[in-house]
Protein backbone atom coordinates (compact mmCIF):
# COMPACT_ATOMS: atom_id res chain seq x y z
CA UNK A 1 0.00 0.00 0.00
CA UNK A 2 1.63 3.22 -1.16
CA UNK A 3 2.56 5.98 1.94
CA UNK A 4 -0.34 7.98 2.13
CA UNK A 5 0.72 12.43 2.10
CA UNK A 6 -1.28 12.77 5.59
CA UNK A 7 -2.04 9.79 8.08
CA UNK A 8 -5.59 9.46 8.49
CA UNK A 9 -7.02 10.05 11.57
CA UNK A 10 -8.17 7.14 14.08
CA UNK A 11 -12.50 6.95 13.65
CA UNK A 12 -13.46 8.87 16.30
CA UNK A 13 -15.07 6.69 19.60
CA UNK A 14 -19.13 6.60 20.00
CA UNK A 15 -17.98 9.40 22.80
CA UNK A 16 -16.51 11.11 20.53
CA UNK A 17 -19.12 11.46 17.57
CA UNK A 18 -21.51 12.11 20.17
CA UNK A 19 -19.51 14.71 21.72
CA UNK A 20 -19.17 16.40 18.12
CA UNK A 21 -23.06 16.01 17.22
CA UNK A 22 -23.92 18.15 20.19
CA UNK A 23 -21.05 20.70 20.18
CA UNK A 24 -22.14 21.40 16.56
CA UNK A 25 -25.90 21.63 17.25
CA UNK A 26 -24.36 24.57 20.00
CA UNK A 27 -22.31 26.53 17.28
CA UNK A 28 -25.31 26.26 15.02
CA UNK A 29 -27.89 27.42 17.83
CA UNK A 30 -24.96 30.36 19.35
CA UNK A 31 -24.78 31.25 14.83
CA UNK A 32 -28.64 30.98 14.50
CA UNK A 33 -28.92 34.29 17.81
CA UNK A 34 -26.25 36.50 16.26
CA UNK A 35 -27.37 36.06 12.54
CA UNK A 36 -30.99 34.93 11.85
CA UNK A 37 -32.79 37.74 11.12
CA UNK A 38 -35.97 37.46 12.91
CA UNK A 39 -35.93 38.18 16.73
CA UNK A 40 -38.23 35.16 17.21
CA UNK A 41 -35.72 32.77 15.48
CA UNK A 42 -32.60 34.31 17.51
CA UNK A 43 -34.42 33.22 20.72
CA UNK A 44 -34.94 30.02 19.74
CA UNK A 45 -31.37 29.95 18.85
CA UNK A 46 -30.79 30.99 22.29
CA UNK A 47 -32.59 27.75 23.39
CA UNK A 48 -30.72 25.36 21.38
CA UNK A 49 -27.44 26.40 22.18
CA UNK A 50 -28.40 26.02 25.67
CA UNK A 51 -29.95 22.62 25.18
CA UNK A 52 -26.42 22.11 23.21
CA UNK A 53 -24.76 22.93 26.49
CA UNK A 54 -26.95 20.73 28.44
CA UNK A 55 -25.64 18.29 25.96
CA UNK A 56 -22.23 18.92 26.63
CA UNK A 57 -22.35 18.09 30.17
CA UNK A 58 -24.17 15.18 29.90
CA UNK A 59 -21.55 13.77 27.65
CA UNK A 60 -19.02 15.15 30.38
CA UNK A 61 -21.11 12.61 32.95
CA UNK A 62 -22.22 15.62 35.16
CA UNK A 63 -25.90 15.04 34.17
CA UNK A 64 -26.81 17.01 37.63
CA UNK A 65 -25.20 19.94 36.29
CA UNK A 66 -26.97 19.73 32.60
CA UNK A 67 -30.38 18.60 33.89
CA UNK A 68 -29.84 22.22 36.06
CA UNK A 69 -29.25 23.50 32.81
CA UNK A 70 -31.89 22.54 31.00
CA UNK A 71 -34.04 23.04 34.01
CA UNK A 72 -33.06 26.61 34.54
CA UNK A 73 -32.22 28.01 30.97
CA UNK A 74 -33.68 26.05 28.55
CA UNK A 75 -37.39 25.70 30.74
CA UNK A 76 -37.21 28.91 32.21
CA UNK A 77 -35.04 31.81 31.12
CA UNK A 78 -35.51 31.19 27.13
CA UNK A 79 -39.54 30.77 27.58
CA UNK A 80 -39.81 33.68 29.27
CA UNK A 81 -37.82 35.90 26.32
CA UNK A 82 -39.88 33.90 24.02
CA UNK A 83 -43.06 35.00 25.95
CA UNK A 84 -41.77 38.46 26.27
CA UNK A 85 -40.85 38.70 22.38
CA UNK A 86 -44.15 37.18 21.51
CA UNK A 87 -45.72 40.29 23.84
CA UNK A 88 -43.51 43.05 21.71
CA UNK A 89 -45.85 42.27 18.41
CA UNK A 90 -44.06 45.30 16.49
CA UNK A 91 -40.77 43.07 16.43
CA UNK A 92 -42.53 40.34 15.92
CA UNK A 93 -43.12 39.53 12.27
CA UNK A 94 -40.54 40.79 9.01
CA UNK A 95 -36.65 40.58 9.20
CA UNK A 96 -34.70 42.79 11.13
CA UNK A 97 -31.26 43.66 10.16
CA UNK A 98 -28.98 42.06 12.80
CA UNK A 99 -26.58 44.99 12.14
CA UNK A 100 -26.68 48.41 13.77
CA UNK A 101 -24.42 51.31 14.22
CA UNK A 102 -22.93 49.65 17.24
CA UNK A 103 -21.63 46.54 15.07
CA UNK A 104 -18.03 47.29 14.72
CA UNK A 105 -17.65 48.31 18.16
CA UNK A 106 -19.13 44.91 19.51
CA UNK A 107 -17.16 42.85 17.11
CA UNK A 108 -14.20 44.14 18.24
CA UNK A 109 -15.43 43.55 22.10
CA UNK A 110 -16.61 40.66 21.37
CA UNK A 111 -12.89 39.62 19.70
CA UNK A 112 -11.30 40.58 22.82
CA UNK A 113 -13.56 38.60 24.57
CA UNK A 114 -12.84 35.91 22.59
CA UNK A 115 -9.10 35.82 22.80
CA UNK A 116 -8.60 36.28 26.63
CA UNK A 117 -11.08 33.46 27.30
CA UNK A 118 -9.12 31.23 24.54
CA UNK A 119 -5.66 31.97 26.28
CA UNK A 120 -6.93 31.60 29.85
CA UNK A 121 -8.50 28.16 29.16
CA UNK A 122 -6.04 27.03 27.06
CA UNK A 123 -3.43 27.52 30.02
CA UNK A 124 -5.42 25.76 32.96
CA UNK A 125 -4.27 22.57 33.56
CA UNK A 126 -7.69 20.98 33.60
CA UNK A 127 -7.52 17.86 37.17
CA UNK A 128 -9.26 14.61 35.83
CA UNK A 129 -10.58 12.30 38.19
CA UNK A 130 -8.40 9.30 38.82
CA UNK A 131 -11.18 7.36 39.08
CA UNK A 132 -14.93 7.62 37.04
CA UNK A 133 -16.96 8.90 40.03
CA UNK A 134 -19.78 5.92 40.25
CA UNK A 135 -22.67 7.32 42.16
CA UNK A 136 -24.12 10.12 41.40
CA UNK A 137 -25.95 10.89 44.41
CA UNK A 138 -22.84 11.57 46.27
CA UNK A 139 -21.70 13.93 44.17
CA UNK A 140 -25.18 15.70 44.29
CA UNK A 141 -25.30 15.27 48.32
CA UNK A 142 -21.54 17.01 47.87
CA UNK A 143 -22.76 20.07 46.14
CA UNK A 144 -25.57 20.64 48.40
CA UNK A 145 -22.94 20.26 51.54
CA UNK A 146 -21.17 22.81 49.80
CA UNK A 147 -23.21 25.04 49.43
CA UNK A 148 -23.76 25.20 53.49
CA UNK A 149 -20.98 25.13 54.41
CA UNK A 150 -17.60 26.58 51.72
CA UNK A 151 -19.54 28.49 49.71
CA UNK A 152 -22.28 29.98 52.27
CA UNK A 153 -21.81 33.42 51.36
CA UNK A 154 -21.69 33.55 48.03
CA UNK A 155 -25.22 31.08 48.49
CA UNK A 156 -26.22 33.58 50.31
CA UNK A 157 -25.77 36.54 48.20
CA UNK A 158 -27.72 34.93 45.24
CA UNK A 159 -30.03 34.32 47.69
CA UNK A 160 -30.66 37.91 48.22
CA UNK A 161 -29.82 39.33 44.56
CA UNK A 162 -33.08 37.07 43.70
CA UNK A 163 -34.92 38.57 46.54
CA UNK A 164 -34.58 42.11 44.79
CA UNK A 165 -34.93 40.75 41.59
CA UNK A 166 -38.34 39.86 42.68
CA UNK A 167 -39.19 43.12 44.61
CA UNK A 168 -38.14 44.77 41.99
CA UNK A 169 -40.67 42.82 39.69
CA UNK A 170 -43.28 43.65 41.87
CA UNK A 171 -42.89 47.27 41.93
CA UNK A 172 -42.12 47.75 38.53
CA UNK A 173 -45.71 45.72 37.87
CA UNK A 174 -47.55 47.88 40.33
CA UNK A 175 -49.77 50.24 38.96
CA UNK A 176 -48.83 54.13 39.06
CA UNK A 177 -51.01 56.67 40.71
CA UNK B 1 -20.17 -4.70 22.68
CA UNK B 2 -19.53 -1.02 23.25
CA UNK B 3 -22.53 -0.33 20.06
CA UNK B 4 -24.37 -2.78 21.14
CA UNK B 5 -24.74 -1.73 24.80
CA UNK B 6 -24.92 1.94 24.63
CA UNK B 7 -26.41 2.55 20.76
CA UNK B 8 -28.92 -1.19 19.95
CA UNK B 9 -30.20 -2.51 23.14
CA UNK B 10 -31.63 1.18 23.91
CA UNK B 11 -32.73 1.71 20.88
CA UNK B 12 -34.66 -1.35 20.67
CA UNK B 13 -36.16 -0.16 23.75
CA UNK B 14 -37.32 2.95 23.69
CA UNK B 15 -38.72 1.48 19.97
CA UNK B 16 -40.81 -0.66 22.49
CA UNK B 17 -41.89 1.98 24.77
CA UNK B 18 -43.01 4.49 21.43
CA UNK B 19 -45.02 1.94 20.45
CA UNK B 20 -46.72 1.15 23.49
CA UNK B 21 -47.33 4.57 24.13
CA UNK B 22 -48.94 5.47 20.43
CA UNK B 23 -51.28 2.19 21.24
CA UNK B 24 -52.19 3.60 24.40
CA UNK B 25 -53.04 6.72 22.89
CA UNK B 26 -55.17 5.49 20.42
CA UNK B 27 -56.74 3.73 23.06
CA UNK B 28 -56.93 6.33 25.29
CA UNK B 29 -59.72 8.13 22.90
CA UNK B 30 -61.55 5.39 22.68
CA UNK B 31 -61.54 5.43 26.62
CA UNK B 32 -62.52 8.76 26.71
CA UNK B 33 -65.00 8.68 24.02
CA UNK B 34 -66.72 5.81 25.85
CA UNK B 35 -66.31 6.80 29.50
CA UNK B 36 -67.55 10.84 28.13
CA UNK B 37 -70.72 8.88 26.48
CA UNK B 38 -71.27 6.65 29.68
CA UNK B 39 -71.25 10.16 31.73
CA UNK B 40 -73.78 11.58 29.33
CA UNK B 41 -75.68 8.72 29.09
CA UNK B 42 -74.82 8.05 25.59
CA UNK B 43 -73.01 4.57 23.90
CA UNK B 44 -70.26 6.32 22.67
CA UNK B 45 -68.66 5.00 19.39
CA UNK B 46 -70.21 1.56 18.78
CA UNK B 47 -70.16 1.50 14.53
CA UNK B 48 -66.51 0.46 13.68
CA UNK B 49 -65.55 -3.23 15.35
CA UNK B 50 -67.69 -4.75 18.52
CA UNK B 51 -68.29 -1.98 20.92
CA UNK B 52 -66.33 0.88 18.50
CA UNK B 53 -63.09 -0.92 19.73
CA UNK B 54 -61.57 -0.48 15.20
CA UNK B 55 -62.51 3.92 15.94
CA UNK B 56 -59.16 4.91 16.74
CA UNK B 57 -57.22 3.13 13.49
CA UNK B 58 -60.52 4.07 11.44
CA UNK B 59 -59.46 7.97 13.25
CA UNK B 60 -55.74 7.06 11.95
CA UNK B 61 -56.12 6.40 8.42
CA UNK B 62 -58.29 8.99 8.11
CA UNK B 63 -55.51 11.51 9.51
CA UNK B 64 -52.86 9.62 7.84
CA UNK B 65 -54.82 10.64 4.02
CA UNK B 66 -55.76 13.77 4.76
CA UNK B 67 -54.20 16.55 2.67
CA UNK B 68 -51.04 18.07 4.11
CA UNK B 69 -52.12 21.93 4.04
CA UNK B 70 -49.28 24.54 4.98
CA UNK B 71 -50.91 27.67 4.86
CA UNK B 72 -49.06 30.31 2.72
CA UNK B 73 -48.49 33.22 5.62
CA UNK B 74 -46.79 30.74 8.30
CA UNK B 75 -42.95 30.39 8.93
CA UNK B 76 -42.64 27.26 7.49
CA UNK B 77 -39.30 25.72 9.52
CA UNK B 78 -41.08 26.70 12.85
CA UNK B 79 -44.48 25.96 11.98
CA UNK B 80 -43.26 22.14 11.00
CA UNK B 81 -41.16 22.20 14.12
CA UNK B 82 -43.77 22.46 16.39
CA UNK B 83 -45.48 19.33 16.84
CA UNK B 84 -42.78 17.28 16.40
CA UNK B 85 -41.66 19.64 19.78
CA UNK B 86 -44.92 19.41 21.88
CA UNK B 87 -44.68 15.11 21.42
CA UNK B 88 -41.26 15.07 22.44
CA UNK B 89 -41.34 16.45 26.23
CA UNK B 90 -44.38 13.72 26.39
CA UNK B 91 -42.18 10.40 25.03
CA UNK B 92 -38.50 11.85 26.87
CA UNK B 93 -39.95 11.34 30.13
CA UNK B 94 -40.39 7.99 29.80
CA UNK B 95 -36.44 7.45 29.37
CA UNK B 96 -36.62 7.82 33.44
CA UNK B 97 -39.33 6.03 34.53
CA UNK B 98 -38.89 2.26 36.34
CA UNK B 99 -41.01 0.00 34.62
CA UNK B 100 -40.24 -3.28 37.37
CA UNK B 101 -37.76 -4.82 39.11
CA UNK B 102 -36.51 -6.66 36.00
CA UNK B 103 -37.08 -3.73 33.47
CA UNK B 104 -34.97 -0.67 34.59
CA UNK B 105 -35.50 2.82 33.17
CA UNK B 106 -34.37 3.21 29.42
CA UNK B 107 -31.78 5.50 31.27
CA UNK B 108 -31.58 4.66 34.80
CA UNK B 109 -29.86 7.41 35.86
CA UNK B 110 -29.54 8.94 39.39
CA UNK B 111 -31.22 11.92 38.59
CA UNK B 112 -34.60 10.41 37.32
CA UNK B 113 -36.33 12.59 39.29
CA UNK B 114 -35.15 16.30 38.06
CA UNK B 115 -35.33 15.13 34.71
CA UNK B 116 -39.17 14.94 34.92
CA UNK B 117 -38.75 18.75 36.56
CA UNK B 118 -36.72 19.78 33.69
CA UNK B 119 -37.92 18.00 30.67
CA UNK B 120 -41.92 19.46 32.29
CA UNK B 121 -40.61 22.68 31.85
CA UNK B 122 -39.28 21.91 28.20
CA UNK B 123 -43.21 21.31 27.40
CA UNK B 124 -44.67 24.85 26.82
CA UNK B 125 -41.66 24.68 23.38
CA UNK B 126 -44.65 23.22 21.22
CA UNK B 127 -47.38 25.33 22.54
CA UNK B 128 -45.14 28.90 22.00
CA UNK B 129 -44.22 27.66 18.83
CA UNK B 130 -47.21 26.21 16.63
CA UNK B 131 -48.45 30.04 18.40
CA UNK B 132 -46.05 32.20 16.75
CA UNK B 133 -45.22 30.70 13.51
CA UNK B 134 -49.23 30.48 12.60
CA UNK B 135 -49.48 34.14 12.21
CA UNK B 136 -52.67 34.39 13.54
CA UNK B 137 -54.19 36.51 16.64
CA UNK B 138 -56.23 33.30 18.05
CA UNK B 139 -53.10 30.92 17.92
CA UNK B 140 -51.23 33.97 19.29
CA UNK B 141 -53.44 34.51 22.13
CA UNK B 142 -54.00 30.43 22.70
CA UNK B 143 -50.02 30.32 22.50
CA UNK B 144 -49.55 32.98 25.17
CA UNK B 145 -52.08 32.06 27.51
CA UNK B 146 -50.72 28.16 27.71
CA UNK B 147 -47.33 29.39 28.08
CA UNK B 148 -48.72 31.99 30.81
CA UNK B 149 -50.44 29.08 32.47
CA UNK B 150 -47.27 26.36 32.25
CA UNK B 151 -45.26 28.64 33.74
CA UNK B 152 -47.32 29.67 36.82
CA UNK B 153 -48.04 26.32 37.64
CA UNK B 154 -44.90 24.77 36.93
CA UNK B 155 -43.88 26.84 40.38
CA UNK B 156 -46.39 24.91 42.64
CA UNK B 157 -45.71 22.11 40.84
CA UNK B 158 -42.00 22.22 41.46
CA UNK B 159 -42.32 22.78 44.47
CA UNK B 160 -44.53 19.38 45.24
CA UNK B 161 -42.01 17.74 43.20
CA UNK B 162 -39.05 19.38 46.10
CA UNK B 163 -41.35 18.19 48.51
CA UNK B 164 -41.44 14.54 47.65
CA UNK B 165 -38.26 14.55 46.99
CA UNK B 166 -36.88 16.25 50.62
CA UNK B 167 -39.60 13.42 51.88
CA UNK B 168 -37.78 10.38 49.71
CA UNK B 169 -34.23 11.75 50.76
CA UNK B 170 -32.88 10.27 46.89
CA UNK B 171 -33.15 11.56 43.59
CA UNK B 172 -33.38 8.31 41.66
CA UNK B 173 -36.93 6.98 41.28
CA UNK B 174 -36.35 3.22 42.16
CA UNK B 175 -35.22 3.78 45.01
CA UNK B 176 -38.27 6.00 45.49
CA UNK B 177 -40.28 3.05 44.60
CA UNK B 178 -38.00 0.82 46.23
CA UNK B 179 -37.55 2.80 50.05
CA UNK B 180 -39.81 1.79 52.70
CA UNK B 181 -42.03 4.17 53.68
CA UNK B 182 -43.47 5.04 56.99
CA UNK B 183 -47.73 5.34 57.64
CA UNK B 184 -47.54 9.14 57.97
CA UNK B 185 -45.42 9.53 55.04
CA UNK B 186 -48.18 8.71 52.24
CA UNK B 187 -50.63 9.83 54.73
CA UNK B 188 -48.70 12.94 54.32
CA UNK B 189 -48.11 12.61 50.47
CA UNK B 190 -51.84 11.70 49.93
CA UNK B 191 -52.68 14.62 51.38
CA UNK B 192 -51.01 16.73 48.66
CA UNK B 193 -52.25 14.53 45.76
CA UNK B 194 -55.27 16.90 45.08
CA UNK B 195 -53.32 19.54 44.41
CA UNK B 196 -50.35 18.14 42.53
CA UNK B 197 -53.12 16.30 40.30
CA UNK B 198 -54.46 19.92 39.77
CA UNK B 199 -51.13 21.50 38.49
CA UNK B 200 -51.03 18.50 36.19
CA UNK B 201 -54.34 19.07 35.05
CA UNK B 202 -52.99 22.54 34.09
CA UNK B 203 -49.47 21.70 32.47
CA UNK B 204 -51.24 19.18 30.40
CA UNK B 205 -53.58 21.67 29.37
CA UNK B 206 -56.55 19.33 30.29
CA UNK B 207 -60.32 20.61 30.95
CA UNK B 208 -60.84 22.15 32.83
CA UNK B 209 -57.90 23.86 32.09
CA UNK B 210 -58.02 24.11 28.49
CA UNK B 211 -58.38 27.30 28.40
CA UNK B 212 -55.07 27.60 25.37
CA UNK B 213 -57.68 25.80 22.95
CA UNK B 214 -61.41 27.01 24.77
CA UNK B 215 -63.44 26.61 21.42
CA UNK B 216 -65.80 29.77 22.29
CA UNK B 217 -62.86 32.24 22.19
CA UNK B 218 -60.56 30.92 20.32
CA UNK B 219 -61.65 28.94 17.74
CA UNK B 220 -59.41 26.11 18.41
CA UNK B 221 -56.17 28.27 20.17
CA UNK B 222 -52.79 27.31 18.76
CA UNK B 223 -53.65 25.02 16.81
CA UNK B 224 -56.35 26.43 14.69
CA UNK B 225 -54.17 26.59 11.64
CA UNK B 226 -53.09 23.30 11.68
CA UNK B 227 -54.65 20.16 10.16
CA UNK B 228 -54.43 16.14 8.92
CA UNK B 229 -51.50 14.59 10.71
CA UNK B 230 -49.52 17.72 12.13
CA UNK B 231 -53.27 18.19 14.08
CA UNK B 232 -53.07 14.48 14.89
CA UNK B 233 -49.69 14.87 16.40
CA UNK B 234 -50.29 17.86 18.44
CA UNK B 235 -53.57 15.83 19.97
CA UNK B 236 -51.02 12.63 20.32
CA UNK B 237 -49.06 15.26 22.74
CA UNK B 238 -51.92 16.01 24.53
CA UNK B 239 -52.70 12.56 25.13
CA UNK B 240 -49.84 11.04 25.56
CA UNK B 241 -49.03 13.78 27.78
CA UNK B 242 -51.82 12.34 30.17
CA UNK B 243 -50.42 8.87 30.03
CA UNK B 244 -47.08 10.42 31.38
CA UNK B 245 -48.11 12.06 34.01
CA UNK B 246 -49.98 9.45 35.21
CA UNK B 247 -47.22 7.44 35.31
CA UNK B 248 -45.27 10.16 37.27
CA UNK B 249 -47.86 10.20 39.44
CA UNK B 250 -48.23 6.42 40.23
CA UNK B 251 -44.36 6.35 40.80
CA UNK B 252 -44.51 9.11 43.13
CA UNK B 253 -47.51 8.81 44.95
CA UNK B 254 -48.49 4.93 44.34
CA UNK B 255 -45.67 2.98 44.52
CA UNK B 256 -45.33 2.58 40.72
CA UNK B 257 -44.48 -0.57 39.44
CA UNK B 258 -44.84 -2.48 43.11
CA UNK B 259 -47.98 -3.65 44.15
CA UNK B 260 -49.23 -2.29 48.39
CA UNK B 261 -47.79 -4.36 50.80
CA UNK B 262 -45.10 -6.23 48.71
CA UNK B 263 -47.12 -8.68 47.37
CA UNK B 264 -45.53 -10.50 44.92
CA UNK B 265 -42.68 -8.36 43.75
CA UNK B 266 -40.56 -10.96 44.23
CA UNK B 267 -42.35 -14.14 42.84
CA UNK B 268 -43.40 -12.79 39.79
CA UNK B 269 -41.22 -9.22 38.48
CA UNK B 270 -42.46 -9.91 35.27
CA UNK B 271 -46.14 -8.32 36.56
CA UNK B 272 -43.87 -4.69 37.30
CA UNK B 273 -44.96 -3.09 33.87
CA UNK B 274 -48.70 -4.51 34.37
CA UNK B 275 -49.08 -2.79 37.13
CA UNK B 276 -47.63 -0.12 36.36
CA UNK B 277 -50.16 -0.19 33.45
CA UNK B 278 -53.29 -0.52 35.59
CA UNK B 279 -51.92 2.18 37.86
CA UNK B 280 -52.19 4.58 34.74
CA UNK B 281 -55.75 3.24 33.72
CA UNK B 282 -56.97 4.39 37.08
CA UNK B 283 -55.40 8.00 36.97
CA UNK B 284 -56.73 8.11 33.60
CA UNK B 285 -60.60 7.64 34.60
CA UNK B 286 -59.41 10.55 37.16
CA UNK B 287 -58.80 12.86 34.06
CA UNK B 288 -61.62 12.16 32.36
CA UNK B 289 -64.10 11.87 35.35
CA UNK B 290 -62.90 15.70 35.91
CA UNK B 291 -63.17 16.88 32.38
CA UNK B 292 -66.65 15.32 32.61
CA UNK B 293 -67.90 16.88 35.55
CA UNK B 294 -66.45 20.83 36.08
CA UNK B 295 -66.69 23.34 34.10
CA UNK B 296 -63.75 25.95 33.25
CA UNK B 297 -62.57 28.59 34.44
CA UNK B 298 -61.77 31.99 33.94
CA UNK B 299 -58.69 32.69 32.46
CA UNK B 300 -58.26 35.63 35.56
CA UNK B 301 -59.60 32.67 38.19
CA UNK B 302 -57.03 30.23 36.80
CA UNK B 303 -54.26 32.51 37.06
CA UNK B 304 -55.44 34.28 40.46
CA UNK B 305 -55.56 29.92 41.42
CA UNK B 306 -52.01 29.23 41.04
CA UNK B 307 -50.11 32.36 42.53
CA UNK B 308 -52.45 32.93 45.46
CA UNK B 309 -53.62 29.86 46.43
CA UNK B 310 -52.04 27.40 45.04
CA UNK B 311 -47.89 28.90 45.56
CA UNK B 312 -48.28 30.02 49.55
CA UNK B 313 -50.01 26.51 50.17
CA UNK B 314 -46.54 24.50 48.30
CA UNK B 315 -44.96 26.87 50.21
CA UNK B 316 -46.18 25.64 53.25
CA UNK B 317 -46.11 22.47 52.34
CA UNK B 318 -42.66 22.49 51.24
CA UNK B 319 -41.52 24.25 55.14
CA UNK B 320 -43.91 21.18 57.22
CA UNK B 321 -42.24 18.45 55.08
CA UNK B 322 -38.65 19.94 55.64
CA UNK B 323 -39.54 20.25 59.32
CA UNK B 324 -41.11 16.63 59.68
CA UNK B 325 -38.01 14.87 57.46
CA UNK B 326 -35.65 16.62 60.17
CA UNK B 327 -37.59 15.71 63.34
CA UNK B 328 -38.96 12.13 62.44
CA UNK B 329 -36.65 10.46 60.01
Amino acid sequence: MPELPIPIPPLPTLHESVFMAIALLTVVGAFLVVAARNLFHNALGLALTFFGVAGVYFVAEAEFVGVAQVLVYVGAISTLITFAIMLTRGMMYGATSPLNRQAGTAAIIAATVFVVMAGLLGSLPWPVAEEPIVDGQIVIANLGVGFVTEFVVAFLLLAVLLLVALAGAIVLAQDRK
Amino acid sequence: MDWLNLLVIPIIRSVVIIVVLLTGFAYLTWYERKLLARFHVRYGPNRAGPKGLLQPIADAVKAVFKEEIIPGHVDKVVYLLAPALALAPALLIWAVIPLGKDFPAVADVPIGFLWILAIAGVESYGVILAGWSSNNNYSLLGALRSSAQMISYEIPLGLFLVSILLLAGDFSLVNLVEAPRAWWEWLWLWIMFPLFFICILAETNRSPFDLPETENELVAGFQTEYGGIKFALFFMAEYISMITTSAIMATLFFGGYALPFGIGSDILPILGPFILAGKVIVLLFLFIWVRASLGRPRYDQLMGFAWRTLLPISLGYMIITALLTVFFK
